[in-house]
């Protein structure tokens, strides 16, 4: 029993640790997958057990794939070059003002496009846009670093973490949202006080005399506003009626992709295939099936004993904060994966739980220890990042928005 | 008299506008490109574990576009031709290094501009005042505040 709980673990920290090493740039899959067939081979799950886990799984990572099309496709459509242009344009010059529109712009498309957006498809942007007025680019960069994690508390499209629980929590897409909108609001205000102090020297500089032009020299691009508008509603309206959100983005998706596929389809189908991250999904599946090996074994049972029973202020923040210690650990994708099917029966639990993977990654600005170490070994012959500053960000930032998602999910736990 | 600007967003034309109106033999521009801001998007992108996300994504192209722009409008606003000292690291360090050999630096106040204090100097700019091995000359980046802002002695 011991030997294969050891042979899980070290399976878990194999495929963890190709991921976070990435040999010669290769997708994580390559180490996940041969992972999740050794403890098939092992012994340590059965196949109906992966069967279960693949079936289980399947919806979310469908989902994923939609989001991650869509959020592309609003990027081909030119609506994150256009927030820029529109931000910048209204925060004119001043980087207070900003930042404030960093704020908004982050934590909108972190909700409605998930975290994926804004780390890949915004932050380039917004780099662009505070060159571009003159700006120093620090805090707004670390603004929407920050806010990709803790702003993806809102709907469960926003993050991974949220589809792996949203199954399990037992909850509807309006009664998450409805859960989890004060808690959100509430983090992403800790957020903007805390940088807004620690970036006080940057953020002070005066707005330059001569601003940019306050009005966006491209059209806004109408079409793929309306559909993305289209696709969040259809998100609330669709589950009373039996539909699942997945199908929702996926036709959000088709929306989106119809005007771009009538020029060049074939480039188009294949730019499309390769914004879907098929690769990633087989991770999940794979790292679904070697959590469950060790989830099975006495780690799982360790972990257990840790999570609280019963979802009252302290043991929501006992979960959070075991939650986000979990994914400091090892990352927020196997945490979650571990720790959800502990607290199902309890939604305000997978809630907690939710509020500590998704936040708790700031504490080491990239995602967990293991990922720190590893850049710090990376990065140690040329310019080592100053992670200090990072690091005091984290611990700023993450106790206090802890605190405030546990007590702010409580109270809404209460109202609704 | 060999003089550096500290040529930093938001607060370079005050002190390009100084250093236009002394009289300089040789002007040298410095800006530094901070390493940390590259590693707040690498570190988000590390974050996305299973993604397949590579790179930095082009952000260094992007700051370094930024900084050639930067110091081709301070040029132009100085009016004179100057020696250009684009560099990457440690701000605060980088500008120090940059002072070997200057008589002066010129760098503007940076943070709290509505009172006379110590916070209308942030943390980078503190420690080139510090540590300068030249003359140092502090600017206000545009008016300075009302000397009523003083605060009140000690008692």
């Amino acid at each position: 029993m011991h030997l294969d709980a050891a042979a899980g673990l070290l399976v878990l920290a194999g495929v963890l640790g190709f991921a976070v090493a990435r040999p010669r740039g290769l997708p994580e899959a390559v180490a996940a997958v041969p992972g999740a067939a050794l403890v098939v081979a092992f012994g340590l799950v059965s196949w109906s057990q992966v069967r279960d886990e693949v079936v289980a799984l399947a919806p979310t990572v469908g989902f994923l794939a939609a989001v991650l099309v869509l959020a592309h496709l609003a990027d081909e459509h030119g609506v994150f070059g256009y927030a820029g242009e529109v931000i910048g344009g209204l925060s004119r010059g001043s980087p207070r003002r900003l930042l404030r529109l960093v704020f908004v712009l982050a934590s909108i498309v972190t909700a409605v496009l998930s975290l994926d957006a804004t780390v890949v498809l915004l932050t380039p942007v917004l780099l662009s846009t505070a060159t571009r007025i003159g700006v120093r680019p620090r805090p707004h960069l670390y603004a929407c670093g920050h806010l990709a994690n803790t702003a993806s508390l809102l709907l469960p499209v926003s993050n991974l973490t949220n589809l792996l629980a949203f199954d399990a929590s037992g909850l509807s897409f309006t009664r998450f949202a409805a859960l989890m909108a004060a808690p959100w609001l509430a983090v992403v205000a800790v957020e903007y006080a805390v940088l807004r102090r620690v970036f006080a020297a940057d953020l002070g500089t005066p707005a330059p005399a001569t601003t940019p032009a306050a009005t966006p020299r491209t059209p806004p691009p109408w079409y793929a506003i309306g559909v993305l508008a289209a696709t969040l509603a259809g998100f609330a309206l669709s589950e009373p009626i039996g539909v699942h959100p997945a199908w929702i983005a996926a036709a959000g998706a088709i929306g989106l992709a119809v005007p771009r596929l009538t020029s060049t389809p074939a480039a188009e189908a294949r730019r499309l295939v390769s914004a879907a991250n098929l690769p990633f999904g087989a991770f999940v599946f794979a790292l679904g099936v070697v959590v469950l090996a060790v989830r099975a074994g006495p780690v799982g049972d360790a972990v257990d004993h840790l999570v609280p029973g019963h979802a009252g202020l302290l043991g929501m923040l006992g979960a959070a904060v075991l939650a986000a210690v979990l994914a400091n650990l090892v990352n927020n994708l196997p945490a979650t994966l571990m720790l959800v099917p502990l607290v199902a029966h309890q939604p305000g639990l997978v809630l907690a739980v939710l509020l500590g993977v998704n936040i708790g990654p700031n504490l080491t600005y990239v995602g967990s220890l293991a990922t720190l170490l590893w850049r710090q070994v990376l990065h140690s012959r040329d310019h080592p990042p100053g992670a200090g500053e990072f690091l005091r960000l984290g611990a700023l930032t993450v106790p206090a928005c802890l605190l405030a998602g546990v007590a702010t999910l409580w109270a809404s736990l209460r109202v609704f | 008299m060999r003089i550096v600007v500290w040529v930093t967003e938001g607060t370079w034309q005050a002190c390009v506008d100084t250093a236009r109106d002394l009289p300089a033999t040789a002007v040298t521009l410095v800006h530094v490109i901070d390493p940390d801001t590259i590693e707040a998007i690498g570190g988000a992108r590390a974050g996305l574990l299973g993604r397949g996300l590579t790179g930095d994504a082009g952000t260094l192209a992007a700051l370094t576009d930024g900084q050639t722009r930067l110091l081709d409008a301070a040029e132009d606003r100085l009016g004179r031709t100057a020696r250009r000292d684009p560099r990457h690291g440690r701000p605060e360090r980088e500008v120090v290094a940059a002072c070997a050999g200057a008589d002066l630096v010129i760098l503007a106040r940076d943070g709290d501009r509505s009172r006379l204090g110590p916070r209308s100097i942030g943390p980078h700019t503190r420690f080139v005042v510090d540590h300068a091995p030249c003359q140092v000359l502090l600017v206000w980046p545009d008016t300075p505040p009302d000397p009523a802002t003083l605060p009140p002695p000690h008692r």
